[in-house]
């Protein structure tokens, strides 16, 4: 039972109830219509500490389109909080307005302080460079919709493996399907961290070379390499290039690989990708909608179907 | 060979990896305290050649978690009457509180009033702990 629950990072769910949150979110998206009401009277309040307009707008549009409502701020100095009021404290006194939160902090582990206080659940829309744990089921909906299945998937993740959040995430998360592989394309100053390998025991290949792997993968995940990462701005225009998808890198891949992206883009994926079939980035955007639908519903308890 | 007289009432700790005893001493707060205590550094040892011993004049409420980090080796025993009245064995404990502080400046507990940070184990081979926040690792 997710009633009730908080969803601080992507492991919180077993994978039972990870199914029954991607199962939901499919059979929204093939009847919405059949859920416009389900959260009429409720209240999902959306504290942004720091700015972040695409997933405000997603958490805002999944409770509109479920019939409830919305209270909320997006700048931290418009709110008590200016006044220099505990995270704790406000935690508390919106639970007794909302019957649900959505937050967005730049502190690492700020979700999880405000569960330990909260009495109505709380959902992690980012802390810092921690958790963002429904991109996690964003990537997991769409692929399992896109793919029919979420086992048996050789995944591409390709650029900043290092510091990239939705990697971690989505490599953890995916790891508790069966006969996943994992192929790890980066720079060597961007490889991702020594303890996500351990959790993932040997099921991996790392390279710096897109073009060799291309044709291998099943899903490829693309992030931003960004020029702040690098000491040295010679290397960073050498590898920025290497990794910018065009549609001559994708000649030898799949013909059913998926292109994911957790937007925004800069230019690590070329515009003239976009209408390749593979591209699925903006419809990724929709699925993460849903699939906030789904979960807001499950930690309400409101699950018409169950 | 030195000898430092034995204790009547107080704690002795026992088999410290030698150059280990500074550490911790200074760990214990013991350089700050007005009872008598002794540090002896490379004391031959049959077991372990050489160790490090620190002895307690004093009755003081040690926190035994954190020698339990430092190295679970170290024997702890509790003297009365200039006898032991108790072994006490170290184990490294599961979880830590008020040992660690976070070291990740983007930490929600820099900023925000929390009595106890929780550290939890995750890697017995170098002591590393992460905090119950943010995850980030932190070792002594
Ligand atoms: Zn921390």
């Amino acid at each position: 039972m997710l009633k009730g629950r908080n969803l601080i990072q992507p492991n919180d769910f077993s994978l039972q109830e990870l199914d029954s949150v991607l199962s939901l979110g499919e059979k929204i998206i093939q009847n919405p219509q059949k859920y416009v009401d389900v959260c009429k009277g409720k209240l999902l309040s959306t504290l942004f500490y720091e700015p972040s307009t695409r997933t405000r707008f997603s958490f805002e549009a999944a409770m509109l389109r479920l019939g409830g409502s919305l209270v909320g701020f997006s700048e931290p100095g418009s709110s008590s909080v200016s006044k220099g009021e505990s995270l704790a404290d406000t935690i508390r006194t919106v639970g007794c307005y909302a019957d649900i939160i959505a937050m967005r902090h730049p502190k690492e582990g700020s979700a999880y302080l405000a569960a330990k206080h909260s009495n109505i659940p709380v959902i992690n829309a980012g802390d810092g460079g921690h958790q963002h744990p429904t991109q996690t089921l964003t990537d997991l909906l769409t692929i399992k919709s896109l793919k029919k299945d979420l086992n048996n998937l050789t995944i591409g993740l390709c650029g900043d493996l290092k510091f990239g959040r939705t990697v971690h995430s989505l490599v953890k998360a995916m790891a508790r399907y069966q006969n996943i592989k994992f192929v790890f394309i980066s720079p060597s100053e961007l490889k991702i961290p020594d303890y996500i390998k351990e959790e993932i025991e040997g099921n991996y290949y790392e390279t710096s070379s897109l073009e060799e792997v291309i044709d291998k993968v099943d899903i490829l995940y693309m992030t931003r390499v960004q020029r702040e990462r690098f000491i040295n701005e010679e290397e960073y225009l050498r590898l920025k290039d290497s990794y910018i998808l065009t549609k001559d890198k994708l000649k030898t891949a799949k013909e059913d690989m998926l292109i994911l992206h957790p937007l925004p883009r800069v230019n690590e994926i070329s515009t003239e990708v976009d209408d390749d079939p593979r591209a699925v980035y903006f419809e990724q955007a929709r699925y993460g909608m849903f699939v906030r639908m789904a979960l807001i519903m499950k930690l309400l308890g409101v699950d018409i179907d169950a | 060979m030195l000898n430092i007289n034995s204790i009547k009432k107080g704690i002795v700790i026992d088999h410290i990896k030698a150059g280990c005893g500074y550490k911790i001493f200074k760990q214990l707060g013991l350089h700050k305290a007005d009872y008598s205590v002794a540090l002896l550094k490379n004391v031959s040892s049959n077991a372990m050649d050489k160790k490090d011993i620190i002895k307690i004049e004093n009755e003081i409420n040690i926190d035994f978690t954190v020698l339990g980090i430092i190295d679970p080796n170290i024997t702890v025993n509790v003297i009365e009457n200039e006898k032991i009245k108790e072994k006490i064995k170290l184990s490294i404990p599961k979880t830590v509180k008020g040992i660690f502080k976070c070291k990740n400046p983007r930490c929600i507990t820099t900023v925000e009033n929390i009595d106890e940070v929780e550290f939890l184990l995750v890697n017995e081979e170098n002591k590393e702990y992460k905090c119950e926040y943010c995850e980030s690792r932190t070792s002594l």
